[in-house]
């Protein structure tokens, strides 16, 4: 019994000094507008997180998940109908009518990825995760969420200017990603665009534009889900009360509290 | 129902007789409904209200989604971010079956340990206590199918891995492992049969559920005390117990509710949180995640599995892992008989009391380990994790019922109640 107790503590001596993370990769805290329990998406920054994507991160990167009509809806970059169509007919989708291509309607999804290696990026801010630790007990995400549009932002940020090759590949050093060692190039330069609301356009604030504008093509759900979680705790809190003093009145005879 | 005394339904008009004659149901509902239950039971006996709910919260949400689910390799995937995204209040469903099955096994752990503190699986309640671990057995095979539905590179890694595991067995092993997966490797057939299965299983979990209930109110529940409800007549019954209905009715809905607040927060605000964020990247069989993690849940046995590294004669470790791992399940089932201690509760059981708890601690201590990349110290931790865990139950419990020094139980759980709330002095009970 007391070797038992003795080998677990020892146990609980050493966890503590296993949790030194090989991997130092950075992810920077960014703030966004939709963080928190009453956070919404800042239409305006999706608006220009879609001019970065179309006119940068398109070229290569897909987008799978979404239909042009999404950048209508309401929560999300809210364009206007005529802007959806004018902006759908600058694509190229296959048909498989036609058994050809043809300009995109609002109700056809974005293409795919056009470079093989690079991912699709509708659920990208959903499938990495940039805050980990500390010790593997997930407190860093309880606290500051999983990280995903922060990942996206720090990657974007993260580029060094050292780079090296390997067979035949070039290798781009940046401090958000895992390895330290990048296969995709540095993708924004500062100024890549102009934006109508004249707001700042260097990498920094252009790679938060983006990142945002990913957060919602993988959680488009996002502010009704907030929402409806909002009321459910409301409404529910309120039967709690109710049913506290029910219980509480129902019981009072049989603890001869009365 | 034998068991406790108390008042039975007795038809009183001329329909309620008729249909008496023929099919007793009301009866049924009324004896179920006023089953005659410890007035004693503290907080930790709401757990199986939760279960319940928790139970037909998934099969009802999982109803829906499968309207709009395709299990099939290609579509798998995009049908889930069609719901997400296309179907009415689709990531609603969604979201709550993920985290519904979180919630399903915060609530079995809870229930399972406080069946171990206060002895509620010693004699007369083998036979609950045995189809409660059925019924668990049930809930992680469930949850494992579930988990491979959405097609994401966990869905596919996981299935890999755990298929694989019975494919360690010795001999039959790889035959074994094509069977389950209906061909050489994770694909088509894999999730069809799975996406069959978990829909097979929540009602047989049903039917496992009706079947726990019907024996537990045979025998009556347990209490804090451990002590038994006195049973010679119905008065002296009904000094020890309150009817269910309306008494624990209520309680239990009170503190099914404050947990619901809880968990729509999660829903609502952190639906991701439980959940690997690999799993939003489609299934791809030629490229390995770099941690293949499986949900929190099944994490201490998952440690227990990987806790073996080294080869023991014939039998090498993966294998061993795979033994230890149904093991430490199959210990925990053995309970009602390698505990010897002739007191029920450990509320009377000082050194089990500190056994116990290093028991919760090693369960926490070894999810904590399964998480973790198996290198450093990590394989040492499930090891030792693990030998505390089979030592519980096949040598602490066993030798604890003989050495140990209990203190009073009370007579009654009358005695016990009044203890708390004394009776009003000059007034007579």
């Amino acid at each position: 019994m007391k070797k038992l107790l003795l080998s677990t503590i020892i146990a609980l001596g050493l966890a503590t000094s296993v949790s030194a993370e090989a991997n130092k990769a950075y992810t920077e805290d960014f703030k966004f507008s939709f963080e928190g329990p009453f956070g919404a998406f800042d239409q305006y920054q999706l608006q220009r997180g879609l001019q970065v994507f179309t006119s940068v991160c398109s070229a290569c990167h897909g987008l799978n998940q979404l239909a042009f009509r999404n950048l209508g809806d309401e929560g999300g970059p809210h364009l206007d109908e005529e802007t959806v169509k004018a902006y759908a007919l600058n694509f190229d989708v296959y048909d498989k009518d036609l058994d050809d291509t043809r300009a995109a309607k609002p109700s056809d999804k974005f293409p795919g990825s056009s470079l093989e290696n690079a991912p699709d990026l509708s659920l990208m801010a959903k499938a990495r995760a940039g805050f980990k630790g500390p010790y593997g007990l997930g407190i860093n995400q309880f606290v500051k969420g999983i990280g995903g549009p922060e990942y996206i932002a720090s990657i974007l940020n993260g580029y060094t200017g050292e780079e090296k090759e390997e067979a035949g590949t070039t290798f781009y050093e940046n401090t958000a990603f895992s390895t330290g060692w990048i296969s995709m190039a540095p993708p924004l330069f500062g100024e890549d665009v102009e934006f109508a609301d004249g707001a700042k356009n260097d990498v920094r604030n252009m790679a938060q534009d983006v990142a945002a504008f990913l957060m919602w093509t993988a959680e488009p759900k996002m502010m009704a889900r907030q929402r409806i979680g909002f009321l459910s705790v409301a409404m529910l809190s309120l039967l709690a009360v109710l049913l506290y003093l029910t219980n509480k009145k129902l019981w009072r005879d049989v603890k001869r509290k009365g | 129902m034998a068991g406790i005394p108390h008042d039975h339904y007795e038809p009183k008009t001329g329909f309620e007789k008729w249909l008496h004659e023929r099919l007793p149901i009301v009866s049924l509902v009324y004896d179920t409904l006023m089953l005659p239950t410890p007035k004693n039971l503290n907080w930790m006996w709401i757990w199986g209200i939760v279960l319940t709910f928790a139970l037909v919260m998934q099969i009802a949400t999982g109803v829906i989604l499968v309207m709009h689910y395709t299990p099939q390799v290609d579509l798998a995937f995009n049908s889930v971010e069609h719901i997400m995204r296309n179907v009415n209040g689709g990531w609603a469903f969604r979201y709550i079956h993920a985290n519904g099955a979180s919630l399903f096994f915060i609530a079995v752990y809870a229930h399972i340990f406080r069946g171990l503190y206060y002895g509620s699986y010693k004699a007369p309640r083998e036979v609950t206590w045995i189809i409660g671990m059925l019924i668990y057995l049930m809930m992680m095979a469930t949850g494992f199918l579930g988990y491979v539905l959405p097609w994401g590179q966990m869905s596919f890694w996981g299935a890999t891995v755990i298929t694989g595991l019975f494919g360690a067995i010795p001999g039959v092993g790889s035959m074994l492992q094509e069977w389950l997966l209906g061909g050489p490797s994770v694909d088509q057939a894999t999730l069809n049969r799975f996406f069959s299965l978990h829909y097979l299983l929540p009602f047989v979990i049903v039917g496992l559920v009706a079947i726990h209930i019907w024996a537990f109110h045979t025998t009556g529940n347990n209490n804090p005390t451990g002590v038994e409800v006195r049973r010679k007549s119905k008065a002296e019954a009904e000094k020890d117990t309150v009817p269910f209905w309306p008494y624990y009715v209520i309680k239990d809905l009170f503190a099914l509710v404050v947990i619901l607040i809880i968990f729509m927060a999660i829903v609502g605000f952190m639906p991701n949180y439980l959940g690997e964020p690999v799993n939003y990247i489609p299934a791809d069989p030629l490229s390995t995640p770099e941690h293949i993690v499986p949900e929190w849940y099944y994490l201490p046995f998952y440690a227990i599995l990987r806790a073996i590294t080294f080869d023991i004669l014939f039998l090498d470790a993966k294998f061993l892992g795979v033994l230890a791992m149904f093991g430490s399940i199959a210990v925990m089932a053995l309970a009602p008989w390698t505990d010897t201690s002739p007191v029920r509760s450990g509320r009377y059981r000082p050194t089990f009391k500190i056994a116990f708890w290093l028991l919760g601690f090693d369960f926490m201590l070894l999810m904590w380990a399964g998480a973790r990349p198996a290198e450093g110290l990590v394989p040492l931790i499930s090891l030792l994790g693990a030998i505390y865990w089979f030592a519980y139950f096949l040598v602490i419990l066993p030798v604890l019922g003989w050495t140990e020094k209990t203190l009073p139980v009370p007579e009654t759980i009358e005695a016990d109640f009044d203890a708390h709330y004394p009776p009003k002095s000059g007034a007579t009970k």
